[in-house]
């Protein structure tokens, strides 16, 4: 595994003569049907273009090449990919391109013939619309130095981008791959030299590519392949790192850099880095020794396998381990009466350890999770089984201790931490029904009264979330219902439970769960006929607690009128400020973003939070106690994300816009269409903080504050964007579930949403330094923007400095990031796919970030008359900020 | 005006507003029910075969009539009139025996659509009318064999097409043509024997006109005749970096949606539809009448999916007038801008780091 984030592009190099002399002889024998068969077999074995090479002195080689290329257009399996053109005449190549309706590369031209010739051909390549291999190769030669490659390459270069306007990024240098380790000392640095010019040409010359013939630098081993596909691995390792990013390989033949047995891989870098004179010798060593075997030897401890059975089944769901478990449940079923004894006996054992392990805190989320995944994947290989008995006997199937109905509430999208209390609670025997994401009450109610569930687990992230679980709740009370409704996921709180969702709900108990590892315990108690009556006795006597704590705590919390709040508004000196006029006005796309681009972006340290590893990344990975688990889930997480980078698992889209703006009446924001400001385009409204500031200098901040206001006669501008990294996720999620792989399931969404907030981080960065430009000598670490070291702000509606997500509607209407950006709005303003991030952007230095607070039903009605909704309209929106009950206070009410 | 001044004008015009190109030409000529005879004139009384139905003639025995049509559709509010030379190649005219008057007919025809556009021009001081010379598809494609028996066999070859695209590409710009059109285009492989014709051409005369080119999906799979997707499609044509990309004919504008969704998503160019007026019911009528293809065309406008908009099949003056009136106020989709990769294709793309 190497740990470059770039993608390397597999050429396919069986249908070349000169390399393959079974392609040859068919080719040369006219046996072209059997030749179409070999470029099929390499598209299938993962080649994403395939290399065509008819350089042969028996044959006509322009007709041939003409000939199956026409042959390879008439085979969709084959034509999908784009092809390479490869040969050393020019004729051939102008031949071949002159034959295929898609986007090819030509391999090669050069300075060989001098400057004419290669400008002249490139020219060519150009117009026939084709993208080029070059060769470091010139007048004087092809380059076996650093030096000399990078010279001749660089030359090249500028001759093409330059002097013809060839696009960069179809440049492809081949910096010349030559065999080392001949028995001559000086073909011994040949990889070195390689390697550094590719570090050379990435570094020097933009979006220019690397490319190179692989299996050239073992050609001393013919005969021996796996000491020569160690070479190609332990060579493309280094290679790619430094920048090199296709390939001429036989995809399927690839030893795993990590695989190869380390005393061949040290053997093997030492050639290849020209890390020890007598390398060579080294390697001629032991190279015989692996003659004919695959060279990958890497030991695992498989000690545990002599166990008996139910310690080898214990010992899989405790590590997470499900190469054997299918085996070890057929073994473990063999010896049992009946195929339900398994469950109930060895695998719920197993559970069990595991469970006590979660419970005592030596076992973490990410585990848990794997082991589930393991347990799953047994109880699957027993159904049919189960099934059979129960045809035969008649008997039940195994009752689970409880059934739980789950589901994200309808307007919101975000299912992630739900995912991981399912799980968790399958752990546990407890039989899930999960009813997915953005489900209304209705059908909430309907399925748990068919399915006679024992419980129903409310999820969600947004506030709006907050409105729509009191009605589930209402909804609950209604119907006659009795049953416990959990309440989770990121913005509920015992504070809300108590106050907002439990009244709604008497005849039952609505009670609020921390994170997964507390619902084991939650649920347990709520079943149990022994605890279930003082359990639920105890959660009411600390609901009204909390509640008249919080009807107390209320009337002291100190407000001042939207008047008084407005005349301590953040007064910014505009006199003199000239604000930066952004590069662009009006919306600018951005398709099929590179996900490798955003990578750097990520903030760790949520993405440990979302499987409840508490702790600051990096430092998390060497903690004493869970630091063993966030490194393994760290090492799962790369790994992903490489496969989602390489394999393009997700579509990155965004879309960003600016607009002249000018703040009018204290809190609100007009935009307009263009620069001649006359037509007002749309208009934000922004809430003011109310609280009391007594003897503080803090002003009552709003968003509003922050851009010029319309009398200065200043043109000033604001920004906004909406950025996902999510076309693609439910898919994938949906794929991993499929396959009973809750682990992996969880573990890409967890991956996309940080994605997705590293788009809107880089995105921001890019908006600051190119786009507005206001900051375009910025020059910050990750971790720096992580802790927010820039100038100027991105604040989301719905979150804490404009905590109205309706203010999304008009931000999308702006930027119609549907269409877009392909990112739509739920009814509560949930953005789908999750994985997205919108916002506004302000540039002023002074502008920051803060939270609104809670807010008096003075601002409320103003706030209503100026969004032209109705009070109640408005409140339902505002409900988790407001400072008073609605309905129950006057106009007067604030202090 | 001149031709210079008119592309710099038509590159800022398509900034700020949406563009209508104008609608189908066959259909129009139908209308006037000429015979062989009026076909033949006096010119071609004696040509061996039949010429009835050869409607790139009309440009060369009744210019009055091409004319009129042109003049309608730009009265009606078209902005580009396309030239009547669809099927006017070398080698398009081989089946009426008529490869000797193909250029003529590229140069007569330009020239009457540019008298058209100065009439309708000074019918209304200010207005600028454009002439985009098409180049059609030609009868023949460089990447199907039309042996199913020897799918390696061709009956074109990549030079014999671009041999007779760069005589037409000469003809028109002789004519007085503002852009090149390269249109219905369901082989891309004949589109860039097209393209690399009008790029030597260009190089030819030392200068370049904007180049529009514009593929059709042939059916509900989505791809072009010759198999690519729209996004394979679009990376095999632009390197030669054109005024815009876009689709016409086959579908009507609701089926067409998705792909210009795509076009318009992936393309730093212009985007352009001309659909067809709906889906030809079992007479092979089109039967969307204009305000219905209006609604949708005028929907790819409001929807910032398009920057050029007109009809093809079935689509009339009447038509043309609707949807110029749907997307008069409307602002042109905005550029998106797209990030230096190595783009690829085969049948479908490839994306490279």
């Amino acid at each position: 595994m190497t740990q470059s984030t770039a993608s390397f592009i597999n050429i396919g190099e069986r249908t070349n003569v000169t390399g393959s002399a079974k392609f040859k002889k068919l080719i040369v024998d006219g046996r072209y049907d059997e030749a179409l068969t070999v470029a099929l077999q390499q598209v299938e074995s993962g080649a994403q273009i395939i290399d065509i090479n008819m350089d042969e002195g028996m044959l006509d080689s322009e007709a041939a090449m003409v000939r199956f290329l026409n042959l390879i257009a008439a085979e969709p399996d084959i034509a999908r990919v784009p092809i390479m053109i490869d040969s050393s005449k020019w004729s051939i190549i102008e031949a071949g391109l002159k034959c295929v309706q898609g986007k090819a590369i030509v391999n090669s031209i050069s300075l060989k013939e001098g400057e004419e010739a290669f400008l002249d051909h490139a020219r060519k390549v150009l117009r026939y619309g084709a993208a080029a291999v070059v060769m470091a190769f010139d007048e004087d030669g092809q380059a076996d130095t650093a030096n000399r490659k990078f010279e001749i390459c660089e030359r090249s270069y500028r001759l093409l981008v330059d002097k013809i306007g060839f696009p960069p990024e179809d440049i492809i240098f081949d910096p010349n791959i030559f065999a080392v380790a001949t028995g001559i000392d000086e073909h011994n640095n040949y990889g070195v030299e390689f390697i550094e010019a590719t570090r050379r040409i990435k570094q020097n010359l933009p979006h220019a590519h690397v490319s190179g013939g692989v299996s050239n630098v073992s050609f001393s081993f013919r005969g021996n392949e796996p000491v020569r596909e160690a070479m190609h691995s332990v060579f493309l390792y280094h290679a790619i790192q430094a920048g090199m990013d296709m390939g001429i390989v036989n995809a399927g033949q690839l030893a795993i850099y990590d695989e190869i047995e380390p005393e061949l891989r040290t053997r093997v870098e030492d050639v290849i880095l020209n890390r020890r004179p007598d390398g060579t010798e080294r390697l001629l060593e032991i190279a015989e020794r692996y003659k004919g075997d695959a060279g990958k030897k890497k030991e695992e401890d498989l000690s545990w396998r002599e166990l008996p059975v139910n310690e080898r089944l214990t010992h899989s769901l405790v590590k997470g381990i499900n190469a054997f478990i299918e085996e070890d449940t057929e073994a473990a079923r063999q010896v049992a009466v009946k195929p339900l004894d398994v469950i109930e006996g060895p695998l719920m054992d197993g559970m069990n350890v595991v469970g006590d392990l979660f419970g005592s805190g030596k076992m973490f989320l990410p585990q848990v999770v794997k082991s589930a995944r393991v347990m799953k994947q047994a109880v699957a290989y027993l159904m049919p089984f189960m099934e059979e008995e129960k045809r035969r006997t008649g008997a039940e199937q195994n009752k689970a201790a409880a059934r739980i109905l789950m589901a994200t509430v309808k307007g919101d999208v975000h299912d992630i931490g739900k995912n991981i209390v399912g799980v968790v609670l399958q752990c546990n025997n407890f039989e899930v029904i999960d009813m997915g994401v953005m489900v209304p009450a209705a059908e909430i109610l309907k399925r748990a009264r068919e399915e006679k569930v024992d419980v129903i687990g409310l999820s969600g992230l947004i506030t709006p979330s907050l409105d729509e679980m009191c009605h589930v709740a209402a909804e609950m009370e209604r119907e006659g219902f009795s049953i416990p409704l959990l309440i989770g996921g990121a913005t509920t709180s015992r504070i809300h439970t108590a106050v907002k969702v439990h009244p709604n709900y008497k005849r039952g108990q609505a009670i609020y769960v921390t994170d997964a590892s507390r619902a084991v315990g939650v649920v347990s108690q709520l079943i149990s006929e022994n605890t279930k009556v003082s359990y639920i006795d105890d959660v009411r006597a600390e609901y009204v607690k909390m509640a008249a704590a919080h009807a107390n705590a209320r009337q002291t919390k100190e407000r001042q009128t939207l008047e008084a709040a407005r005349e301590n508004r953040m007064k910014i000196e505009w006199e003199g400020y000239k604000p930066t006029k952004p590069t662009f006005l009006g919306t600018k796309v951005f398709e099929d973003y590179p996900i490798e681009k955003l990578v750097p972006y990520i903030d760790w340290t949520p993405f440990f939070a979302t499987w409840e590893l508490a702790g600051h990344y990096p430092q998390i990975l060497q903690d004493d106690k869970i630091g063993e688990a966030a490194r393994s889930l760290f090492e799962d997480a790369q790994e992903m994300l490489k496969q989602m980078v390489d394999e393009k698992w997700l579509r990155a889209s965004a879309v960003i816009g600016f607009w002249p703006a000018n703040s009018v009446g204290t809190d609100d924001i007009e935009l307009y269409g263009d620069d001649t400001r006359a037509e007002t385009k749309a208009m934000l409204h922004s809430l003011r903080q109310q609280m009391a500031r007594g003897k503080s200098d803090r002003a009552n901040m709003a968003l509003a504050d922050f851009i010029a206001p319309k009398e200065t006669g200043i043109a000033d501008y604001i920004g906004g964007f909406a950025v996902t990294t999510g076309h693609g996720e439910d898919e994938i999620a949906k794929a991993f579930a499929d396959k009973l792989d809750d682990y992996k399931s969880i573990l890409s969404k967890a991956l996309a949403d940080r994605l997705a907030e590293a788009f809107a981080e880089h995105m921001h960065e890019r908006v600051r330094r190119e786009f507005w430009a206001y900051a375009s000598g910025e020059t910050l670490s990750n971790a720096d923007l992580i802790a927010e070291k820039y100038q100027g702000i991105r604040p989301a509606p719905g979150y804490p400095a404009q905590p109205d997500h309706t203010e999304k509607k008009t931000l999308f209407e702006l930027l119609d990031a549907e269409d877009k950006a392909g990112i739509k709005l739920t009814e509560s303003y949930a953005m789908w796919p999750g994985a997205a991030v919108s916002g506004f952007y302000f540039s002023h230095p002074q502008s920051e970030y803060f939270g609104v607070g809670r807010i008096e039903r003075d601002q409320v009605v103003d706030y209503a008359a100026r969004k032209g909704m109705t009070l109640a309209e408005c409140e339902r929106w505002l409900a988790p900020i407001l400072n008073y009950t609605p309905g129950t206070e006057t106009d007067n009410a604030a202090a | 005006m001149n031709r210079d001044e008119r592309i710099a004008y038509l590159k800022n015009d398509v900034k700020n507003r949406v563009l209508v190109l104008d609608g189908a030409m066959g259909t129009m000529i139908q209308g006037y029910k000429l015979t062989e005879a009026d076909f033949r004139g006096e010119r071609f009384k004696n040509h061996p075969v039949d010429l009835k139905g050869d409607n790139e003639l009309i440009g060369l025995v009744r210019p009055d009539i091409l004319r009129d049509i042109h003049l309608e559709y730009f009265r009606a509010g078209a902005d580009i009139a396309e030239t009547n030379t669809f099927g006017a190649t070398v080698i398009a005219q081989a089946d009426y025996k008529l490869e000797s008057v193909s250029y003529e007919m590229n140069v007569q025809s330009a020239k009457i659509a540019r008298e058209a556009a100065a009439i309708a021009e000074s019918e209304t001081p200010g207005r600028v009318c454009y002439v985009a010379g098409v180049l059609g598809p030609t009868n023949r494609t460089a990447s199907i064999s039309p042996k199913v028996s020897d799918p390696g066999f061709r009956n074109v070859t990549f030079d014999e097409l671009r041999e007779a695209y760069k005589d037409s590409t000469r003809g028109l710009i002789e004519g007085g043509a503002d852009l090149i059109l390269v249109e219905t285009i369901f082989d891309t492989l004949n589109a860039k024997a097209a393209l690399f014709a009008v790029s030597e051409v260009f190089e030819e005369l030392g200068f370049e006109l904007p180049v529009m080119i514009s593929g059709t999906i042939t059916d509900m799979s989505g791809r072009l005749l010759s198999g690519q997707t729209p996004e394979a499609f679009w990376n095999s044509v632009a390197h030669v970096k054109p005024f815009s990309i876009g689709l016409n004919c086959a579908l009507g504008a609701k089926e067409m949606r998705p792909h210009i969704h795509t076009l318009s998503r992936i393309a730093g160019v212009n985007v352009s539809a001309h659909p067809n007026a709906g889906l030809p019911n079992e007479m092979g009528e089109y039967d969307e009448t204009p305000d219905q293809m209006a609604a949708f065309v005028g929907e790819f406008a409001s929807s910032g999916l398009v920057n050029i908009v007109g009809g093809c099949c079935g689509s009339t003056p009447g038509h043309i007038h609707a949807i110029a009136e749907a997307v008069k106020k409307i602002t042109p989709r905005d550029m998106p801008e797209i990030e230096p990769r190595l783009r690829l294709s085969g049948l479908e793309p490839f994306t490279g780091a």
